[in-house]
């Protein structure tokens, strides 16, 4: 019944269709049913509204899975994208920097929140979940603090960032997309990797293996602290200003969005397409609810039901999965 | 005892996961009778009891309760027409009292509120049953040890009442004293008419206890006979399928250099002195009690957790190496292979693809990290063959596979490492006897190749037919070490002890 197995490579997109499935399912399903209730949704300007709209919550989302996939998390990134956007903006308005060093400056800060909550928990071995709501409280007390709880109008001359376009397609979301994929390949196909996956699964038998998870871990944090700085950057430009209150409840919305793509809280599953399905998915709900004339206080019901109902079907894919393996 | 209508009759039981596990089980336990199931690891013992437990359900066949058909939903359902099973794995809950945690779903209240006096009472009273006088109920489960959490288990399924028991290797974490006990708890429940299912792979218990033994092979039944027809070489040899040399063919090697010297580790109260040395082509065993600090020695010679003092040399190095953490001795060469798999050494459930070449990705990747996909399966599929990994695809999760060809992976992972000290941490824990020489045969191929082999382990047949030399420990130090042809059982057991007696 059971004989050593043969070696064959794996297609490189064999795994698309099945994987990603269920996902374009549940996308093309919800476009269609707003483009046939409303007249106005099925339209280039309504895709170009959610692609202006999501590159941020795409990178925070990404730094999210990368996270949950080592069975840790990051509560701050909403608060943080706040104060990086805090300091971009008074860098701009009362320190009058050039541009390339404010962006330089705001990055800075991101890279600074992320290494104080992985050092935090990786050198005191705190659980993620605290540490990181502590920052969650202090990057907003930054945030306001920098800005004296007051919005900085920059105006145009940040513009540059979020109002560039090529080929039609704005900056913010090229490089959201881009750094999508590249997330992507790392995770599935490098040797970090493949020690996110492991430190995820079983952190103590990646430690007795001679592979110290904590450099690894506490690099996924400097990575959210960089693409949250990122997030803010595009978000302050696209608004031309920076409001201390920026990116509250982002991290909500991040978990939601890296759990409806499957990605699993416990740690060691997770990958990031299906986390930047999950974004699409809440923006053209959201979008859609909008243009149906649906109240704020029914899109959020409608929201939480869609994010329960996901992980529920995500159980039965795995289920069903298993069981085509298995006949 | 051999006689009467069966308590519980199976028939034409069949049941596939990934493929066939039981293929048309037909055997009956009777009342008071003690039926042993044997086989290897894989053969299908446990998911038989399980079916029978109601855990798992069967694709095909019938069971038969008394007479009355019998097809259970779940582990309630088998509970309340009295089949009980004891598992493998503990049940308990760590977070809970003792006395909780045995009587959860039974907790005497007064108004909702738990009447602590009656729980202690009671729980008090039903571990005095299997002789554990000196559990306090109120201790919490986790501050115990896995044998007597074992013991806590077996007393809470003894306390209530059933018809069918199953035990799933009860006496695998237990001490001989223990095992006592706890073999004439059976004995009483046999004479009040229970009907005992007992899996075990320690062959010596079964013979004493059981009175037909049943024999499973690859998922089926090979045959059902009286305990005292049946000689152990006939046991083993139904079990395998074919004859099994006694002998592990193991060539006597002349040791080579010193590979590995330490001297006077020390780890708190566990590990209080320990210098020893091993050479390349050896295998060095390590006996002791239970407790003795061999675990302890070996995880803080690897580095796993910190050591007090002490020095480690490689190969004839004047300087001693510094070891502080599992990188710096995976760096030097060191391999440890832990007693837990499951816990700290395997991904389970990843591939078993990932799980070998894990510690090599370096090798087999690009610059920048990028993993070449079809070597590092290529290199997977010749480890895996060259140590016979038993499975569908290198791509199966390892989790789906038996004890024995997980430690196979594990093996085979720290093999590809290319390590020069091989520190095996009770290799055959829970594994069959089929595989544990073919395990065996393979630590010996290692010494043979050069390499320096560490065994511990608390089976001291396995270490006297294994080893070129044993190092006895006893309370954390070496008591004595003997080389091939020295030792006697006694002499083994005299050193073990030696450590407790001026205490």
């Amino acid at each position: 019944m059971n004989r050593t197995a043969n070696s064959s490579a794996r297609p490189l997109l064999r795994s698309f269709p099945t994987e990603y499935l269920g996902l374009t399912l549940a996308l093309s399903a919800l476009v269609g049913v707003f483009s046939l209730i409303t007249d106005h949704f099925f339209s280039v300007t309504t895709f170009r509204t959610i692609a202006n709209q999501i590159p941020s919550a795409v990178l925070v989302a990404t730094a999210m899975t990368y996270l949950l996939v080592i069975a840790e998390i990051d509560l701050s990134v909403g608060s943080v994208l706040g104060f990086c956007s805090a300091v971009l903006g008074v860098a701009m308005t009362q320190w009058h920097w050039p541009l390339p060093l404010a962006v330089i400056g705001t990055i800075a800060a991101g890279l600074l929140c992320g290494a104080f909550n992985g050092l935090v928990s990786v050198h005191w071995r705190l659980p993620s979940f605290i540490v990181t709501l502590g920052m969650l409280e202090m990057a907003r007390g930054a945030a306001h603090a920098v800005t004296r709880s007051q919005t900085q109008y920059i105006g145009s001359s940040v513009e540059a960032i979020a109002g560039t376009s090529i080929c039609g397609l704005s900056l913010p979301f090229l490089l959201a997309m881009v750094i999508v994929v590249a997330a992507q390949l790392v995770l599935t196909r490098t040797v970090f990797g493949r020690y996110l996956v492991a430190i995820g699964t079983n952190a103590e038998a990646v430690r007795l293996s001679g592979i110290d998870p904590r450099p690894i871990k506490l690099a996924v944090f400097l990575l959210t602290g960089l693409l949250v700085a990122l997030a803010a950057i595009i978000d302050t430009s696209r608004f031309q200003s920076a409001n201390p209150n920026a990116g509250t409840g982002f991290e909500l919305q991040a978990i939601a969005a890296a759990v409806i793509g499957g990605t699993s809280l416990m740690g060691g599953r997770g990958s990031v397409v299906p986390t930047l399905f999950g974004v699409l998915i809440t923006a053209v709900l959201n979008t859609g609810l909008a243009a149906v004339g649906a109240r704020d206080e029914t899109k959020r019901l409608i929201t939480g039901l869609v994010i329960i109902a996901a992980v529920i079907l995500d159980q039965y894919r795995h289920r069903l999965g298993a069981k085509w393996k298995n006949s | 005892m051999n006689s009467g209508t069966p308590l519980l009759a199976i028939d034409r039981l069949c049941k596939a996961y990934a493929g066939p596990v039981l293929d048309g089980i037909a055997f009956d336990l009777l009342a008071g009778e003690v039926h042993a199931l044997v086989g290897e690891n894989g053969a299908g013992k446990s998911t038989l009891s399980k079916i029978v437990a109601g855990l798992v359900q069967p694709d095909e066949g019938t069971m038969t309760l008394r007479g009355q058909p019998y097809a259970p939903h779940n582990k309630n359902g088998a509970e309340r027409q009295g089949v009980r099973m004891v598992m493998q794995e503990l049940n308990l809950i760590g977070n809970l009292t003792v006395a909780e945690s045995v009587l959860l779903g039974n907790l005497p209240h007064r108004w909702g509120w738990i009447d602590w006096r009656e729980l202690r009472d009671r729980a008090r009273g039903i571990f005095e049953r299997v002789g554990l006088t000196d559990i306090d109920p109120g201790c919490f489960v986790k501050s115990l040890g896995v044998g007597r959490q074992q013991l806590v288990e077996i007393a809470a399924v003894l306390a209530r009442p059933c018809d069918v028991l199953i035990l799933d290797e009860p006496t695998a974490a237990l001490t001989a004293p223990e095992i006592e006990r706890l073999f004439v708890e059976i004995a009483k429940l046999k004479a009040a008419g229970t009907a005992i299912l007992y899996i075990s792979h320690r062959m010596e218990e079964i013979q004493r206890i059981s009175d037909r033994i049943s024999v499973l092979r690859d998922g089926r039944l090979i045959a059902t006979r009286p305990a005292a027809e049946l000689s152990l070489d006939e046991i083993v040899r139904m079990m395998v399928g074919r004859e099994l040399g006694e002998a592990i063919h193991r060539e006597s090697v002349t040791a080579g250099p010193v590979a590995l010297r330490v001297e006077g580790l020390r780890r708190g109260d566990a590990v209080r002195d320990v210098s020893f040395e091993t050479r390349r082509g050896e295998i060095l065993g390590f006996a002791g009690l239970m407790g003795s600090g061999r675990t302890e020695t070996m995880r803080a010679l690897f580095g796993a957790d910190r050591a007090d003092g002490g020095e480690i040399f490689l190969c004839d190095e004047e300087k001693p190496v510094r070891i502080r953490s599992p990188r710096d001795a995976v760096r030097r060469g060191i391999a440890l292979l832990t007693e837990n798999r499951k816990e700290e050494g395997l991904l389970l459930p990843l591939p078993i693809r990932a799980n070998i070449t894990f510690l090599c990705l370096g090798q087999l990747s690009r610059a920048g990290g990028w993993i070449r996909a079809a070597t590092e399966l290529a290199e997977a599929t010749r480890w895996g063959n060259a140590l016979s990994v038993r499975c569908h695809s290198y791509e199966q999760r390892v989790d789906e596979l038996s004890g024995g060809n997980q430690q196979k992976v594990m093996i085979a992972k720290w093999l590809f490492r290319n390590c020069d000290v091989l520190i095996f941490d009770e290799p055959t824990r829970g594994i069959d006897v089929g595989a544990k020489f073919e395990i065996y045969q393979l630590l010996a191929d290692l010494a043979a190749q050069g390499k320096a082999v560490i065994v511990v382990s608390s089976d001291l047949k396995e270490l006297m037919a294994l080893c070129d030399r044993i190092a006895v420990m006893s309370a954390g130090r070496v008591a004595a070490t003997f080389r091939r042809g020295e030792w006697t059982q006694d002499k083994i057991m005299t050193a073990a002890l030696s450590g407790y007696l001026n205490q």
